[in-house]
């Protein structure tokens, strides 16, 4: 007889601090490394308590040096450890790019398969909290476009306790990217989902978060929730709309993508990112070759602009929001609005 | 393995910070030491008109200590986004600053309030980036300061290419850079440290100890006291009381000398202590023994300096009073000038971008004022210009 989990309610941030605790259990070569992860639990929390918990010899506070924190867990990777590196902001990751490129991308391909680099570099990334800047980064386009990272991010507490075990079970590296503005927010976790159960894996899928018949609007990370709260919107206009949380943004499960896409004829990408070279590019060129005949319309983009993160009294005019999530869909509808046209050459 | 750890964290809680007597001219009880060296330094100071530099020393510290305690209350109050307390480093920064030449050209960190506010900043200006109206505040060659960099150390290699810059022009100004014990440990600072002394720049490495990275203790970032990696890399370097205004002063004075004068790069360790949080959205108490701030306590630089002028016979009634009016105008202008600060217009989002025009972001700017202009204006935040 199977035991039912009680459901859990936590705030995403606390489902993190379980999912990383339960890894940690499991296996005891995992270790966290990070600035102010220790005493401090991280300026998010995330790992509140671990230290205490597990010791400092596996709660690692490192000197305050990215490429340094990086380039280190790769020499504990050659000795059979599985590093989790915490990056404190987005934008404090870049000091570390080189060795997550050029090193900790590369190094199993270029070994011909010999060394395994199981590091999980987790990153709270975007916007919308009025940080200063170089706190409010979407470099996820980054990742993705190299060879050899994996890269994946939850939208909420479920995912996140599933999604950061997985993650550091994977033999290759992932880059983990936590949706910082919903650390706070809560939700039910069935902490028998994942690695300790007979649960679906999350990490490698896309979830079909609402289900809808108009339009497919795709979403990830932190605009999951935007979108949800969009299609709910449409539908009181009579407009359904098919949600869906991409999880994995490398590789991206178009197997789901396409089902919805012909489902629906319409597609609908979001993200906080800048748009050029962004991952809706590749989400739109992709469906075009996969579904072409099925589409009505092209596919919209709705994103940041292509500008630096700007300062905080004007970020919500840079981060795609409710009302612009439904311009786009009308647009894809076709229906006419102030940008109706734009993407045509007007 | 737990023996081994316990041997670990108390090898690195016990170093660095405590290792050698920093040069120090006033001690904390605010009285003089003579030092042959340094005092050359200090001619202004101990000449005829040192009272009126005594004066400006400690009036600047006093308003920067009163900047400071205003913009944690102008966050408090939600005026501000975020606020990086400088309180406690008042001698490191103001003593430091008075020793910089107009002509030279400063990297800060972002926590030189204090730095700025010498050099001529204006109080809005001091704030702007913590309210969230932009990405700097003044402008940089107006007051020959880069702006605040929030990139832990990325701003002592800009340091080092403008005195490279000063050196192939052969002026004889130089660059002076602030960073902290936690920015040591980065790539760019040690690098920076390389081609300073590869070419003899002339700059000023000026690294303020406040014994604290967020929650990490100094020992983390350093088993040595941190003035000692400058020589490893060719780079002569000093480790200074920061709490002292005056051993500040005459040791910036020292390495510019050096600087001005074709002698290549040098080295400041500044020892001084962080008394506030490391932002206002920081809680040193959870990692923080509060024995240690009372200790530090007792160092204060701005109640050294008082000590040291009240046995000169300078801090009378007038000196005071004039001071602290001084501070309480400064903190209203500060709090105005805050409160009332116009919101950036929104398209200004898509201003400075590029230099030239880009038809890729003008269209999208096209774009952005169709968007708007179709939605309720209503919805929109009132443009300050």
């Amino acid at each position: 007889m199977i035991e039912q989990n009680p459901l859990v309610q936590m705030t995403f941030a606390k489902a993190l601090n379980a999912g990383l605790r339960r890894a940690m259990e499991r296996d005891p070569r995992v270790v966290l490394m990070g600035e102010d992860i220790g005493k401090l639990g991280g300026v998010f929390r995330v790992t509140d308590a671990l230290q205490k918990d597990f010791g400092a010899h596996r709660v690692i506070d490192t000197p305050l040096a990215e490429s340094g924190i990086m380039g280190t867990a790769i020499g504990m990777a050659y000795r059979g450890y599985r590093p989790i590196v915490e990056i404190q902001f987005d934008g404090f990751l870049y000091p570390a790019f080189d060795q997550i490129v050029s090193q900790v991308a590369k190094l199993h391909f270029r070994s011909l398969g010999r060394v395994k680099v199981p590091i999980t570099v987790r990153i709270p990334f975007g916007g919308g909290i009025g940080s200063p800047e170089h706190h409010s980064e979407s470099p996820e386009a980054y990742f993705v476009h190299t060879a050899g990272l994996r890269v994946i991010s939850p939208s909420n507490p479920q995912d996140a306790y599933a999604m950061i075990q997985e993650a550091v079970a994977s033999d290759d590296p992932v880059v983990f990217l936590e949706p910082k503005r919903r650390y706070h927010d809560k939700g039910d976790v069935d902490t028998s989902v994942g690695l300790d159960g007979p649960g679906g894996l999350a990490m490698g899928s896309a979830r079909v978060a609402s289900e809808g018949r108009d339009v497919t609007l795709v979403a990830y990370g932190p605009l999951v929730k935007t979108c949800l709260d969009a299609a709910i919107a449409a539908s009181d206009e009579g407009v359904s709309v098919e949600v869906i949380d991409l999880r994995s943004l490398s590789p991206i499960d178009y197997a789901t993508l396409e089902t919805s896409v012909r489902k629906t004829g319409r597609l609908v990408i979001a993200h906080e990112a800048s748009r050029t070279g962004g991952l809706g590019a590749e989400i739109a060129a992709s469906i075009a070759e996969r579904c072409f005949y099925y589409l009505e319309h092209a596919p919209v983009r709705v994103t940041g602009f292509d500008i630096p993160y700007p300062y905080s009294k004007l970020e919500f005019y840079h981060l795609p929001d409710l009302d612009r999530i439904l311009d786009g869909v009308d647009r894809v509808l076709g229906r006419p609005n102030s940008l109706s046209g734009t993407e045509e050459g007007e | 393995m737990r023996t081994e750890v316990s041997t670990y964290q108390m090898r690195y809680q016990m170093t660095a910070g405590d290792h050698g007597s920093p040069i120090q001219l006033l001690s904390p009880d605010g009285e003089r030491h003579p030092n042959e060296h340094f005092d050359h330094y200090l001619d202004d100071v101990d000449g005829e008109s040192g009272a009126q530099t005594l004066a400006s020393l400690y009036e600047d510290m006093v308003v920067a200590r009163r900047i400071d305690a205003e913009g944690t209350a102008l966050q408090r109050q939600g005026q501000l986004g975020l606020w990086p307390p400088f309180v406690g480093q008042e001698a490191a920064q103001i003593g430091s600053a008075h020793a910089i030449g107009a002509d030279d050209f400063i990297f800060p960190s972002y926590r030189e309030i204090g730095v700025a506010y010498v050099r001529g900043a204006s109080l809005p200006d001091l704030v702007r980036q913590w309210r969230g109206n932009a990405h700097s505040g003044w402008d940089p060659f107006a007051l020959n300061m880069a702006p605040s960099q929030v990139v832990i150390g990325a701003q002592t290699l800009h340091a080092v290419g403008y005195a490279m810059g000063v050196l192939f022009d052969g002026a004889e100004t130089a660059a002076v850079t602030y960073f902290g014990d936690g920015a040591t440990s980065q790539g760019d600072v040690n690098e920076s440290m390389v081609f300073a002394a590869s070419y003899q720049a002339p700059v000023v490495f000026f690294c303020q100890n406040n014994h604290w990275a967020i929650s990490e203790p100094v020992g983390l970032q350093a088993h040595v006291p941190i003035a000692r990696r400058a020589p490893g890399f060719g780079i002569p370097s000093a480790r200074v009381d920061g709490n002292d205004v005056l051993a500040c002063l005459a040791v910036t004075r020292e390495a510019l000398e050096r600087a001005h004068s074709g002698n290549g790069p040098s080295y400041i360790e500044a020892v001084t202590y962080r008394m506030g949080p490391h932002t206002t959205a920081d809680d040193p108490t959870r990692y923080r023994d509060p024995n240690e701030l009372e200790d530090w306590k007792e160092r204060d630089p701005i109640a050294r300096f008082e000590a040291y002028l009240g046995g000169l016979g300078l801090l009378d009634d007038e000196l005071r009073s004039r001071v602290a009016a001084k501070a309480d105008a400064v903190a209203a202008e500060l709090r105005e000038a805050t409160i009332h600060m116009p919101d950036p217009a929104p398209g200004s989002l898509f201003e400075h971008v590029y230099a030239g025009p880009h038809s890729v972001l003008d269209r999208q700017r096209d774009q952005f004022e169709r968007y708007h202009g179709g939605i309720s204006s209503a919805t929109l935040v009132e443009g300050g210009h």
